[in-house]
């Protein structure tokens, strides 16, 4: 049987739920490859993975996949991925976000369980646009672009994900594009094996809302645009900023080490237990 | 209440300060560590009660607490948590509103958002309190009702009985905690949203070998999400029969001198002890009064209203609100008793007095 094969008969539930809700042609499922591939390669088993979602086409990937599966409201999976993990910590907790999720409705959540360090991994499609509402702009439509809700032009400053998780603090922060497929696993895979928030970001393309409104082509274009605009983080450094101005910066932004919630706490629970002894 | 939720085995708290429930959260955060549970303070409350899902679906028993404001940020996960049918608790210290209105002050005006607050057509469970005896009762039975019914339950009380003090001796032994019921079959026979007799399917926690999907969309019995009528239909209906055929168990009020009262004062939370204090000053004055107190505000005690009404024909409803429960009253008793709402709006409690004056200018 091939590789590939095994891995599907392994990890999806290809019995129950499909055909899936994703455009021909989506990055998503490029997406959901890496993060298998790299699951099997860590060696997870299957009862110990919790996936968790928000809501819009990333948030229907759990459904796809043979884990503990949870598919919250709209920009709180990290919040429901951070009790999960503090009541359980021996499950592997990963969440899964669109643009939306991390940085729009649940910007909040997303800056603050990086500064926790809570140890989850999460997984940021960022496809520039809300697609499953039908082309609206996200807090990632990069200035000038049309939306369905930007019509004559989008005037905002678009958030650039991966910089705002380095700056609140995230341990890793590795980004890559569903056309470097290869780079994507190998960034999944050392985020799953970091302690602390990792965090990737996987830039995508809507072709069908975002590509569709802006002309961009079709999803192959706009992947060879992925292509000709990524910048591997260590070239980005001899670049000037003017170089860098359309460019993707691809690779491990941040790998560094912090104190991580669950293991602070543990402490926290010692300390009480002393403080409550010599009450009695 | 903490001692409740302790004894009743929660090991989970998430949380936000809110003046006037934040004394939950500070004596948590020194004691659940003590016992191996965990305590954190979130972002705000939608992530806390996000978070005490979280960690009810991976098998620990949790609870959040607010008021008012707080309350409504938490109405999206607790929609959440009643269509996906996981327990926990809730403890909500009303204050007056609306708004940030008067973070210090009593009122009773969220019983309605406890009961509509989030959107669509559920049931809800919600309980009172107005001693803290009951505190402590009340919330052990609020963690046994949410793990029987897989729902969450919300204690409701007001700014005065959340910050009461009482002395009261708990005993250990005498109230009994209930556990969600897990399944037995083995995994693959796993059906997580089974339509059971009971109304209540069997539930597995994160991480013990049944892996299952859990959301927010409306779902067929094995939870993924579904658009078939025929699914649809049986599902919503099971969730709203798995409360309404525990009716009798659910649903706690106690009566006070109601076998012959012509008069009944139906009263909860902190108003319960204005009321019953009037009662006993209308019996020295020879009035035939009696006092429901109602445990249970949702769903109604439709039955207990309806045992009072034998002898009752008038019925006082005093409230720290514009009638939010007086009207339920009237609903249920069907023009067979004068119904008569007392209602204080302005951050004090309502006296035994008044009350009383209500009384007298009534019968």
């Amino acid at each position: 049987m091939a590789e590939v094969t095994k891995l599907i008969h392994k990890y999806l539930r290809h019995d129950k739920k499909f055909p899936h809700v994703w455009c021909p042609g989506c990055g998503i499922g490029i997406m959901l490859g890496a993060l298998i591939r790299a699951i099997d390669r860590v060696g997870f088993g299957k009862d110990e993975v919790v996936l968790v979602s928000g809501i819009g086409c990333s948030g229907r990937l759990p459904v796809y996949v043979d884990f503990n599966t949870l598919h919250t409201t709209h920009g709180r999976a990290l919040t429901f991925a951070t009790g999960v993990k503090l009541a359980k910590p021996g499950l592997k907790v990963i969440v899964i976000m669109g643009d939306g999720d991390a940085v729009a409705i649940g910007g909040n959540h997303f800056i603050h369980a990086a500064r926790r360090n809570i140890d989850v991994t999460s997984i940021i499609l960022n496809n520039s646009i809300y697609g499953m509402t039908g082309g609206q702009s996200s807090p990632t439509t990069p200035y000038g672009m049309r939306s369905s809700t930007t019509i004559y032009s989008s005037i905002e400053q678009a958030f650039k994900i991966s910089e705002l998780a380095v700056t609140a603090g995230a341990v890793f922060v590795g980004r890559g594009t569903v056309y470097h497929a290869k780079l994507l696993d190998s960034l999944i895979e050392k985020a799953l094996l970091k302690p602390g928030f990792s965090m990737v970001e996987v830039i995508a393309h809507c072709h069908t809302q975002y590509g569709r409104q802006n002309r961009l082509g079709t999803a192959v274009e706009m992947m060879e645009w992925q292509r000709d605009h990524a910048v591997e983080v260590k070239k980005a450094a001899t670049l000037k900023s003017e170089e860098l101005k359309d460019k993707v910066v691809i690779g491990v932004l941040v790998d560094k080490e912090l104190p991580v919630y669950q293991d602070e706490y543990e402490k926290i629970r010692e300390r009480a237990k002393e403080a409550g002894a010599q009450k009695v | 209440m903490v001692e409740g939720a302790l004894r009743a085995g929660c090991r989970f708290f998430a949380g936000y300060p809110i003046t006037p429930a934040t004394e939950i959260s500070e004596i948590l955060s020194v004691k659940l560590p003590q016992v191996a549970g965990t305590f954190i303070q979130m972002e705000d409350e939608i992530a806390s009660l996000g978070a005490v899902i979280g960690a009810s679906l991976a098998g620990v028993k949790s609870m959040t607490a607010t008021s008012g404001p707080g309350f409504s940020l938490m109405q999206e996960n607790l929609g959440f948590a009643i269509i996906a049918e996981v327990p926990f608790v809730m403890f909500v210290a009303m204050r007056g509103g609306p708004s940030t209105g008067l973070p210090t002050f009593p009122s009773q005006s969220d019983v309605m958002q406890a009961r509509w607050g989030t959107h669509g057509d559920h049931p809800a469970i919600v309980l009172s309190a107005s001693t803290v005896r009951e505190c402590y009762e009340m919330t052990i039975k609020s963690f046994n009702f949410s793990e029987k019914f897989r729902t969450p339950v919300v204690l409701l009380i007001d700014e005065v009985v959340a910050h009461m003090r009482e002395k009261v001796i708990l005993s250990e032994e005498e109230m009994e905690i209930i556990d969600r019921v897990k399944p037995t079959v083995p995994p693959e026979w796993y059906i997580p949203y089974e339509d059971v007799p009971s109304g209540i399917p069997a539930m597995a926690n994160f991480g013990e070998g049944y892996r299952y999907h859990v959301t927010g969309l409306t779902h067929d019995i094995r939870g993924f999400p579904t658009s078939r009528p025929d699914e649809i239909g049986p599902f919503m209906t099971r969730l709203h029969r798995k409360i309404s055929q525990h009716f009798a168990e659910i649903q706690m009020a106690e009566f006070f001198q109601t076998e012959d009262a012509e008069v009944t004062i139906i009263a909860y939370g902190c108003v319960a002890r204005s009321a019953k204090r009037a009662m006993i000053q209308a019996r020295e004055k020879g009035i035939k009064a009696g006092h429901l107190k109602l445990l249970t505000l949702w769903p109604f005690v439709r039955s207990a209203v309806e045992k009072i009404l034998k002898t009752s024909k008038i019925l006082i409803v005093p409230e720290m609100n514009m009638g939010q429960l007086s009207r339920e009253v009237k609903r249920v008793s069907r023009g067979a008793a004068k119904v008569y709402a007392l209602n204080k709006v302005d951050g004090t409690m309502i006296t035994p007095e008044e009350i009383m004056n209500r009384i007298l200018e009534v019968s």
